[in-house]
């Protein structure tokens, strides 16, 4: 009788579950299935959630023209190479911030902490100033280096967390038997602090792949337009054409959702040893 | 010839700093000092004109401009629904998921989907849902729920453009706390619930006296967080409504956009910007006491 009870609890669990499941996920369902559909410029109605001839046109028209290949490669650049560079800098900061002592150690990074929680729009007006005087508008490198830029706190911040919680005596030991603190950080702590690097990598890879204000403001040329950019340019351009927007928005979600399945453990460990959003 | 033992230890934590102290002083920093100063001058954005320092002015203006009023009020409102939205959804979720005997992890997968797609696609979608008169939410209103006779249209008025925005700052922000949530509830200690149920305690009982004391620190946290997040709203409102109709859907950091990039006035957008940023260093100043030591908060 009482496991009867428990059962039913269960059941009931599950179905809200399954119910909460369904509401986060239907707009991507939706969005799935209208990229199936052939010339989606108004919507079909009643509308369909598997549409009646699926195909794949709109996947190979966004994929053809529009120079939409270019843009994956333009954001695949931009993206690594900016998410390479901030994580090298800021985890050289952040070792140095765990463990070396010097003046001003905690007022620079509780500005690197204020820093952060501004918002990048809110000085997005002299940024476009300073790259425009940098000669970084309309150039991948204005959007690499502002990205760097504004990776860096949040790494530093999470990584010297990492560092504070590791065993110093190894550390210790190499630079007893005469090892410089380069060897030290670059064979030991480093390689050590692989979860924690993973961690801020897909951090700022997401971040970065996704940046659509930045890259909105400074790239006026089309050829060197990123992802969100160029998704938000099929809007309008001859009316929205849904379809080829709705492709383009899979292709763009594809690294990002494969990213996050494969790697799911470190986007909880991320969260949870920091915070972030 | 090297360098004295002394000297070096001066001169190493620096080295180790310099190319994020570079990155983050050129492109940070230097762009929050120039802003400020900005926004004291009616700015020139043509070489060959001066910009004119005019004090305080922008700010002043600010204060007595409806658009920004509006924009001020919006903002205020998006963080006042979103953020108790998120949380109480977020913590029913928790609590839900950590009820299952088994498959938690798909659900917490799931539930987190949308946080991590970009704002762009989530906008633009979230757009053509609502879309007017034949978008798919209308649809259920209408054929499916027979709620409203007509189809709403949502953009044509400020009081239901705004509706989309709210949804979608909740939505997409759910999965976020539940999975710092989660985090938490793993860590309040089983036998102290156990005990408790052994002594009569409801399962309602056990969890507003034993775990939600317990987890507190976790839920200011998160507060502080989304409350940060949610002044920040910018590109689902820059997206969705664009601001219309008639600039009554502009929250603080679209109105400031458009001021620099539509109106091409740098100096009142950076003003606009800066009061903005008055507010969220006052909410991060308090954020940093929480910080400080993150694992206090998640011990």
């Amino acid at each position: 009788m009482k496991f009867k009870r428990k059962d039913f609890k269960n059941i009931i669990l599950y179905l809200i579950a399954i119910i909460g499941a369904v509401a986060m996920i239907f707009p991507f369902l939706w969005l799935v299935s209208n990229s199936f559909q052939a010339h989606v410029f108004v919507i079909e109605y009643p509308p369909k959630l598997i549409p009646d001839n699926p195909t794949f046109e709109n996947f190979i028209r966004a994929w053809t023209s529009n120079k939409f290949q270019l843009y994956f490669l333009n954001s695949s650049f931009t993206a690594t190479t900016a998410t390479i560079g901030a994580v090298i800098c800021s985890a050289m900061a952040a070792y140095a911030f765990a463990r070396f002592e010097f003046k001003g150690k905690e007022l620079v990074f509780t500005i690197f902490l204020l820093v952060l929680m501004v918002p990048d729009v809110v000085t997005i007006m002299p940024k476009f100033l300073l790259a425009k005087t940098l000669g970084l508008r309309n150039s991948l490198w204005g959007l690499i280096l502002f990205y760097i830029g504004m990776n860096i706190s949040l790494n530093t911040f999470l990584l010297r967390g990492f560092f504070e919680s590791q065993p110093r005596e190894l550390e210790e030991a190499m630079v007893i038997d005469g090892a410089n603190p380069f060897t030290v950080f670059f064979s030991l702590a480093l390689p050590l602090a692989k979860p924690a690097l993973a961690t801020v990598t897909i951090f700022s890879f997401l971040a970065n792949w996704d940046e659509f204000i930045w890259a909105l403001t400074i790239i006026d040329d089309p050829l060197k337009r990123t992802l969100p950019i160029a998704i938000y340019s099929f809007q309008g351009q001859h009316g929205t054409e849904w379809g080829l927007t709705f492709a383009a928005m899979i292709i763009a979600l594809i690294p990002v959702v494969l990213i996050f399945i494969s790697l799911q453990r470190y986007f909880t460990s991320g969260l949870t040893t920091g915070a972030f959003k | 010839m090297s360098i004295g033992f002394k000297a070096q230890r001066k001169i190493l934590p620096f080295i180790f700093l310099l190319p994020a102290l570079a990155f983050f002083i050129v492109f940070q920093v230097y762009p929050l000092l120039k802003g400020f100063q900005m926004s004291l001058y009616h700015w020139e954005l043509l070489p060959d004109k001066v910009s004119q320092f005019i004090g305080l002015k922008n700010y002043i203006n600010a204060f007595t401009d409806p658009i920004f009023l509006r924009a001020s009020k919006n903002t205020l409102i998006y963080a006042l629904v979103t953020v108790p939205g998120q949380m109480i959804l977020a913590m029913l979720a928790a609590v839900l998921l950590n009820a299952l005997p088994r498959g938690r992890v798909i659900f917490r997968v799931l539930y987190y989907i949308p946080v991590i797609t970009s704002w762009v696609i989530v906008s633009l979608l979230i757009r053509y849902l609502f879309q007017s008169p034949e978008g798919l939410i209308n649809y259920f209103l209408v054929n499916v729920f027979h709620i409203t006779k007509n189809p709403i249209l949502w953009m044509n008025k400020a009081s239901t453009a705004f509706i989309p925005i709210l949804i979608l700052g909740i939505w997409k922000g759910i999965g976020w706390s539940m999975v710092i949530y989660l985090a938490a509830l793993a860590g309040v200690p089983k036998e102290l619930q156990e005990a408790a149920s052994i002594d009569g305690a409801s399962s309602w009982q056990n969890y507003w006296r034993i775990t939600f004391p317990l987890i507190s620190p976790t839920i200011v946290f998160t507060l502080v967080m989304l409350l940060i997040g949610g002044f920040n709203v910018f590109i689902s409102v820059y997206l969705i409504t664009g601001g219309g109709p008639m600039q009554q859907t502009e929250v603080m950091l679209s109105y400031a956009y458009h001021q620099a990039f539509d109106y091409l006035d740098f100096g009142y957008g950076a003003a606009l910007s800066y009061t903005m940023g008055i507010i969220i260093i006052i909410l991060s100043l308090l954020q940093i006491k929480l910080l400080r030591k993150p694992q206090e908060i998640y011990a």
